[in-house]
């Protein structure tokens, strides 16, 4: 039953995303929604990924000086280790994890509202491909902002950590610094993209499909949000450890 | 002229349309009827293709909406105004926005050309100076008139509204009423208005078509609808003291008891 279920969502998200995935009817309509959403769900959330971002560096900094301080290993190995973390793990699916909780949540109330309240088939009767009209633009925004927010996110971490070095007497900032440009390989960053790029598509699209065939009104509504949000989280663990084996192996 | 043929529509096994015909004219305003699951919305969601009948055809000036393609669909509801119940108005735009919408998506008029047709919808309807407001900021009658002149922004042949009246005092039900009725005229629209507002139909019903539990059990229009003895049809519009003192008095005037 819940098999069944789950086939005929997997259905219904193909067919809408054929929907989305057509051209658009007025190119000059789609760049400017396309530039808003990129505001809207990208450089609205700074905020968010600055403030997660330092803290979280700072912690992870503090833990590691914690747990993994032993004579055997060298003192940088604490920047070296924060580092690796931020980049392999934090600042892409972490991240990404956060942001299906504020983007996922905004996504599938505001389509679901316009489907309670007629907007989506005013849209239908008009001609408008309703589906890539209000869908593409928010995946497409997203897609093209979230490198900007991983590499704001990295950068801010690390002066999270770089922060606890330099006001507590835990680690000094020379060697924290020497570990964080240790045995560096750059790969790491592009993998960390590339995980952000496809958990984008995941948050947006997946938000979308739950609020475009929400079904009666406020309550609905509110559900399809959490829905999107723990779908897409869920989504995004799944792919998680699929990119990891694909691009780490 | 809108034709209906035999549409038969059923959700989940029950059957919400029943075997209908009936035909919209041009230049008139058309209003379907009936009590609250009768399949008015139905049928007009049928007729703007929101849902798919099960049988039947759907001609607009003899063209078949259900054996139309996908291109032939979209030039069809270019030609399609729709006033929803809720108004349906896009939150996130402006009322000069709203009603510019169809114009930016769907003509060729430069930005100034867009904006002038735009204001001039508007004050068609008598809302000059809201184009800076938004939706939320106006009452619901106003609302109204906004989606009425985003409605008719790009010269539809076919102006569909559902339940207009719903949600507003008598003296601006009227205003809409008449509005839409002038509007139909003025510019040779087909006009389908779904409504169970009694005044509407005694007021600008020239062609009024009845549904009964999915039926259409009589078509005519608000002068006829006096004199009919469609039991169902009478019990429904005179239903209260109000209206049966009104039917008495028009059966009177025409001689009739």
């Amino acid at each position: 039953m819940i098999l069944e279920k789950q086939m005929a969502d997997l259905g219904r998200y193909c067919t809408l995303m054929t929907k989305v995935l057509t051209a658009p009817d007025r190119w000059m309509v789609f760049l400017k929604r396309t530039i808003g959403e990129m505001f809207k769900l990208g450089i609205d959330s700074i905020p968010l990924v600055i403030t997660i971002s330092v803290f979280i560096g700072a912690v992870i900094t503090i833990q590691m000086q914690l747990n993994i301080s032993s004579p055997l290993l060298p003192a940088y190995a604490v920047g070296l280790t924060t580092r690796e973390i931020i980049l392999l793990e934090f600042s892409s699916s972490i991240l990404c994890l956060i942001l299906a909780g504020k983007v996922g949540s905004n996504i599938a109330s505001e389509i679901g509202t316009m489907r309670v309240t007629e907007q989506i088939d005013a849209l239908d009767i008009m001609g408008v491909n309703s589906a890539n009209y209000l869908i593409l633009p928010k995946v497409l925004g997203f897609l093209l902002i979230m490198p900007v927010l991983v590499i704001l996110s990295m950068g801010t971490s690390i002066i999270g950590g770089l922060a606890v070095a330099y006001f507590t007497d835990m680690i000094s900032v020379s060697k924290f610094t020497y570990g964080l440009q240790a045995f560096f390989n750059p790969w790491y960053v592009w993998y960390s993209l590339i995980k952000s790029l496809v958990f984008s598509v995941i948050i947006t699209s997946t938000s979308s499909y739950f609020g475009y065939y929400v079904k009666g009104g406020a309550l609905e509504v509110g559900k399809a949000s959490t829905q999107a949000v723990v779908n897409s989280s869920i989504l995004i663990l799944l792919f998680d450890v699929i990119l990891t084996k694909l691009l780490l192996q | 002229m809108i034709k209906v043929e035999n549409i038969t529509k059923s959700f989940d096994g029950k059957t919400i349309l029943h075997d209908v015909s009936c035909e919209f004219q041009t230049g008139k305003t058309n209003l379907i009827i009936g009590q609250s699951g009768s399949g008015k919305t139905v049928l007009v969601k049928s007729i703007v293709g929101l849902v798919r009948p099960e049988t039947g055809r759907i001609l607009f000036d003899g063209r078949n909406l259900l054996t139309m393609n996908q291109k032939q669909t979209k030039d069809l509801r270019k030609e399609i105004g729709m006033l929803f119940q809720g108004s349906a108005l896009f939150d996130s735009e402006t009322v000069l926005g709203n009603v510019m919408f169809p114009l930016v998506m769907f003509s060729d008029m430069t930005p100034g050309e867009i904006r002038d047709r735009a204001l001039f919808c508007l004050e068609r309807v008598n809302l000059k100076g809201a184009d800076s407001k938004y939706p939320s900021e106006l009452s619901g009658g106003m609302q109204k008139r906004v989606a009425i002149a985003r409605a008719i922004a790009l010269n539809p042949k076919y102006l569909f509204c559902d339940e207009p009246n719903s949600g507003l005092d008598p003296r601006t039900s009227i205003l809409i009423d008449e509005l839409l009725s002038d509007i139909t005229h003025e510019y040779n629209i087909t006009t389908i208005i779904n409504t169970h507002d009694m005044n509407s139909v005694l007021g600008i019903g020239e062609n009024i078509v009845f549904l009964n539990k999915g039926h259409r059990d009589w078509v005519g229009n608000s002068e006829q609808i006096y004199t009919s003895d469609n039991k169902a049809l009478i019990d429904f519009v005179f239903a209260t003291d109000l209206f049966r003192k009104v039917r008495a008095y028009e059966l009177q005037k025409r001689g009739l008891s």
